[in-house]
């Protein structure tokens, strides 16, 4: 379980994120929502432990979120991987890193997403890195897996490759998925529970099953609603 | 493919999808479905989902999971039957509910259904 409370966080002026309140449960895929700029990244970020709050309490399993490094995988946004590195050569250094590398998961969904050890990162195309980050992402066998934005900017056919992928490999009830994404459409099968963040703030959250019957809309409409309401 | 309607809960277009089947001869009893992680592929839907209207399926007897095997139909054709009454039910509470909002009254119901069977069949009579 991870537990924010009361968390606040700001860079210089800017305050990313606002008394921020989260539980989040075991073995569930997560979709973190809002608008550009809305406290997402960071959010991710003070789960990794990239980040500390200012005050208030990050909480991952009870622990610290810097001493559950090991069990956290996160693919973050921008590109952390060399250009001139091929796809084995990244593969090689994540694993002298994480003692949970499995390396026949690894060959197995190197095959399911057609991508090819010999690949330089910085000379395929903006798709193909998508999936190489997710190779080795998914590739660690972390309890909890952070996803940045993972559809951005990607083609269409590339997204739904993804989305399999995550299907296929997704340990229910072992596993905790969170994906942040502007995109809701793209995920809106996908996801288990959701919070939409807003100005650094949780503005509706729940289970996406009980929200749909609740409310008779999509998530994607759940949140135009949420945040017309935000703004007045 | 699960060709569904986002403002409604997924797990129970499932099961819907599966009663259709049933209902239609297209499913028997006996007959093997996808195993979970099959279906959440194929639909492209979380398996957390489809966890929940596999048990609800089973719940409600259509269903039964046998171990080292699989899922399979269980519904008999009294349970099928119901089921079809039920689907069939829903559907003429939508119609009737709509059409009444046109300002037809009850005992114009039967005439203009009729009417329109007549005039459907007219139009291609080899359906």
């Amino acid at each position: 379980m991870i537990e924010f409370s009361n968390v606040s966080k700001s860079f210089g002026s800017v305050q990313a994120l606002n008394q921020l309140n989260l539980q989040i449960s075991q073995g569930k895929i997560i979709g973190l929502f809002g608008p550009n700029g809305a406290g997402k990244s960071t959010t991710m970020k003070m789960i990794a432990g990239l980040n500390q709050p200012d005050s208030g309490n990050v909480l991952v399993d009870g622990k610290k979120p810097r001493q559950n490094r090991a069990r956290i995988a996160y693919l973050p946004e921008i590109d952390h991987l060399y250009g001139w590195w091929t796809l084995q050569q990244a593969a090689d250094f994540t694993r002298s890193f994480y003692a949970d590398w499995d390396d026949t998961k690894y060959q197995e969904m190197l095959k399911f997403l057609n991508l090819d050890g010999e690949m330089k990162l910085g000379k395929i195309s903006k798709g193909q890195r998508a999936k190489c980050k997710l190779l080795l992402t998914v590739s660690r066998r972390a309890p909890y897996l952070l996803m940045d934005e993972p559809l951005s900017g990607i083609d269409i056919l590339t997204r739904e490759e993804i989305i399999n992928t995550l299907i296929h490999d997704f340990q229910e009830g072992e596993q905790t998925i969170i994906i942040s994404t502007h995109e809701i459409d793209e995920v809106e099968s996908l996801v288990d529970e959701v919070y939409f963040i807003d100005q650094g703030r949780i503005v509706v959250s729940g289970a996406a099953e009980e929200l749909r019957m609740e409310k008779g809309l999509s998530l994607v409409e759940i949140m135009k609603e949420a945040f017309r309401h935000a703004q007045q | 493919m699960l060709d569904y309607d986002k403002s409604r809960a997924i797990y129970k277009q499932i099961i819907e999808a599966f009663q259709k089947q049933l209902v239609r001869g297209e499913l028997s009893r006996g007959d093997k479905i996808p195993s979970q992680r099959e279906y959440a592929l194929q639909a492209r839907v979380n398996p957390n989902t489809v966890q929940r209207a596999y048990q609800e399926l089973e719940r409600m007897g259509m269903v039964e999971t046998v171990r080292g095997q699989g899922t399979f139909i269980q519904a008999d054709e009294a349970m099928i039957g119901e089921i079809r009454q039920k689907m069939a039910d829903s559907i003429l509470d939508h119609f009737l509910e709509e059409i009444s909002s046109l300002g037809y009254m009850d005992n114009e119901i039967e005439e203009i259904l009729n009417r329109r069977r007549k005039e459907n069949k007219e139009a291609k009579p080899n359906d």
